[in-house]
């Protein structure tokens, strides 16, 4: 009884504070939150800003991708906030563990980016969907439903923070030629020189989009293949590797980047700043925009299941504070991008948003998040603008009905 | 009283030794107990678990208690259709069997050398000691830290390509080097020689030294010694160290995993694979069948000598 009159207060007192103020109720006890989540999103420069304005102190429980939603599904009291991405919600939503966030308690919920909300571009554009896109798994019917709601509700699954659109990463001094198909990454020039990511779901995805590009095959949603359709791709896969085409396959952050710099690949799947990290190292590297489109992922925040009173409003206001517009231009100046568009502008200089959101020339030279130089004067960001790179996104990271049967068949690849 | 005094005593004598008897197998009981719970607590009940999920039924995000044999079955898919060639799950212990043998006989050869070294040439026990420490060199940093320096080492561009080709003994940068089935083994072998070592060294100590010299002195070479003489009385500990290795590399996936590029199969690796799927029960079977090989493995070693016996 106490403990829903303290959250009722708490909830009323936040409101009325604004998000600036903490509810004065609490301030006795240290505010903290245990965040779970991957290494992308884990930075102590957003923690530690985040203590600075909001009292908040950011615990994080840093693991893969494929961890985060094990340790969801079976120990759901271990985290607060979950930070996650769209496609793991298949599973993560009927488990129960995991409840939406209610859109109202958002202030900046009406600002997101219409790519979450209606799969479409600021300007109008229609994006590709294939695959888990985040609009069709953003809401629920209800505060504990397990079914995803087709049309808005106030019930978000994931309140939207950081996406991107992933194409491959590319040494053009050692390929020496342009790249401008996916169809490149099977191609036997570069035998024993290409790399995917070694996480089934994914590279799949990344086999499937060189299947079309080499005109073999037209899937009628390439996160959602039938059984014939899963045979088929994992065939392709497995005669390029018997071909010796792969060095190696990555699964960490940290082997893309060791992969790429040391020259064992020229070319493989990869992430932005991953690219950025060869890039800072003195290494060319170009995270290569090609003509069939990007394979594209999102990710939010939820809360666990556990979490209610005043965990529940720190929470809430953790999320408000990060699409406030630091967090998001943090992100922005990684290569990502942020779900709240106005708010991140507003905390970038002109001229970065410039070279990170509209794919003009730098007007001065481009600084990384820790201070060092990134880009000199007058270059211009792989892939272009905003609106060029989300615009081209062919299809999203998945979890397809087969995830069973694709699973058995990735084994049996590895085995060949 | 139809029962004699004679006969009183020597019941009485009966009911105190029965008494003593029962007090002994108590201490016993108690001595052996706590180890008992341990290993009840943390062995034998885990794998009752496991073999339990085993069994049951499973959907993308919960295993569902309900008795089948689907992770089996699937596991074997196709293992009879295909016949000729190999399933997956054959394919990939035949695999994992191939890396065990190499790394075994590499194993055995080296540490059987170094022991033999360490206990017959090394006369001086502190120089024994420091020289087995010097062997625990590879467990000083993490196990990836030592696989990622691999790769400025045998890497395309690294130190042993780029000096084999400036050495000329080369055109090209040699690919195998790295992401193979030869860094595998080499790897395999830098980590787990010591598991060897430790068993056959510990035996060779225990070997009388005037057997050796009564070797000698009966005209035997140095050859015949060693193959008449020291390999049967080290195989106790070639034995234990041979279960060790094998163990340890039956269940292997990261060393696996890393050096071979992920691309090499390995029993463990298909387990992982299940688990981040979440996949516990299919995961689960695949564990009980790796249980099992390894335990026939075991079983076939443990014919060859009566270790309980030797200890």
């Amino acid at each position: 009884m106490l403990r829903s009159k303290l959250t009722r207060r708490g909830a009323l007192g936040g409101l009325a504070a604004g998000t600036l103020f903490a509810p004065a109720v609490h301030s006795q006890e240290p505010k903290v939150l245990r965040y779970l989540g991957t290494a992308v999103n884990a930075g102590d420069d957003i923690s530690k800003q985040c203590l600075a304005d909001t009292g908040i102190k950011i615990e994080y429980i840093t693991v893969t991708t494929d961890d985060v939603t094990k340790r969801v599904v079976t120990q759901p009291n271990s985290f607060d906030v979950l930070d996650t991405e769209y496609f793991s919600l298949k599973k993560l939503i009927p488990s129960g563990n995991i409840q939406p966030l209610s859109a109202r308690k958002i202030k900046e919920f009406n600002n997101i980016t219409p790519v979450f909300t209606k799969g479409e571009l600021p300007n109008g554009k229609k994006i590709g969907g294939q695959g888990t896109a985040p609009w069709k798994v953003l809401y629920l019917t209800g505060a504990s439903a397990k079914t995803f709601s087709a049309t808005p509700t106030e019930f978000v699954t994931l309140i939207p923070t950081v996406y991107n659109a992933d194409t491959l990463g590319i040494r053009p001094d050692l390929i020496k030629r342009p790249i401008t198909s996916w169809a490149e990454l099977l191609n036997p020039e570069f035998k024993g020189k290409a790399s995917i990511l070694n996480i089934p779901s994914i590279g799949i995805m990344d086999a499937a989009m060189v299947v079309e590009a080499t005109g073999q095959y037209k899937y009628a949603d390439k996160g959602n293949m039938t059984r014939a359709e899963i045979d088929l791709t994992m065939k392709v896969l497995t005669e390029a590797k018997k071909a010796g085409q792969f060095r190696a396959f990555w699964k960490d952050f940290n082997e893309s980047v060791n992969l790429m710099a040391s020259g064992e690949t020229v070319i493989q799947s990869m992430w932005s700043p991953a690219v950025t990290k060869v890039r800072s190292m003195g290494i060319p590297c170009t995270f290569q925009p090609l003509k069939e489109g990007y394979r594209s992922w999102a990710s939010g925040f939820c809360v666990s299941k556990g979490a209610s009173g005043r965990k529940l409003d720190m929470a809430y206001e953790f999320v408000n504070w990060f699409l406030s517009g630091w967090a998001g231009a943090y992100l922005n100046r990684q290569g990502y991008y942020s779900a709240v568009l106005s708010t991140a502008k507003a905390s970038m200089a002109p001229y970065e948003w410039d070279y990170w959101m509209e794919g003009k020339p730098a007007a001065q030279d481009i600084k990384g998040p820790d201070g060092g130089l990134l880009e000199k004067a007058g270059s211009v960001r792989d892939g272009g603008s905003y609106n060029d790179r989300m615009g081209a996104v062919a299809c999203w990271n998945a979890v397809m009905d087969e995830n069973d049967y694709m699973v058995r068949k990735w084994n049996e690849f590895i085995a060949a | 009283m139809s029962s004699s005094l004679p006969d009183r005593a020597a019941q009485l004598r009966q009911i105190q030794a029965r008494r003593v008897e029962t007090r002994r197998a108590l201490v016993a009981w108690l001595q052996a107990g706590p180890m008992m719970l341990v290993f009840a607590l943390f062995f034998l009940l885990p794998l009752a678990l496991v073999v339990m999920v085993s069994f049951w039924d499973y959907n993308e995000y919960e295993i569902i208690p309900a008795f089948t044999v689907r992770g089996y079955v699937e596991s074997f898919e196709g293992c009879l259709a295909q016949m000729p060639s190999l399933c997956t799950t054959l394919k990939t212990y035949w695999q994992t069997l191939r890396l065990v043998g190499m790394v075994w006989a590499i194993t055995l050869v080296l540490g059987f050398a170094i022991a033999y070294f360490l206990a017959f040439h090394v006369r001086d026990r502190t120089w024994q000691v420091a020289l087995s420490l010097l062997c625990t060199i590879p467990f000083w940093t993490s196990n990836v830290i030592r696989m990622i320096s691999w790769i400025p080492l045998l890497g395309r561009n690294g130190v042993v390509n780029r000096g084999l080709v400036e050495a000329g003994v080369v055109e090209k940068p040699l690919e195998w080097l790295l992401f193979s089935e030869f860094a595998v083994v080499l790897a395999l072998v830098h980590l787990f020689t010591f598991f060897m070592v430790v068993p056959v060294f510990n035996a060779m100590l225990r070997i009388d030294r005037r057997l050796l010299e009564a070797a000698h002195d009966a005209g035997a070479s140095a050859w015949q010694t060693l193959w008449n003489v020291v390999i049967p009385l080290s195989k106790p500990g070639i034995v234990i160290g041979s279960i060790f290795v094998i163990t340890i590399v039956m269940g292997d996936y990261v060393t696996i995993g890393v050096m071979g590029g992920q691309q090499i199969a390995s029993a463990g690796k298909v387990i992982q694979t299940r688990l981040d799927a979440l996949q516990f029960p299919a995961a689960a079977a695949n564990a009980v069948i790796l249980l099992v090989a390894t335990g026939l493995i075991i079983a076939a070693l443990s014919r060859l000598v009566d270790v309980r016996k030797e200890l």
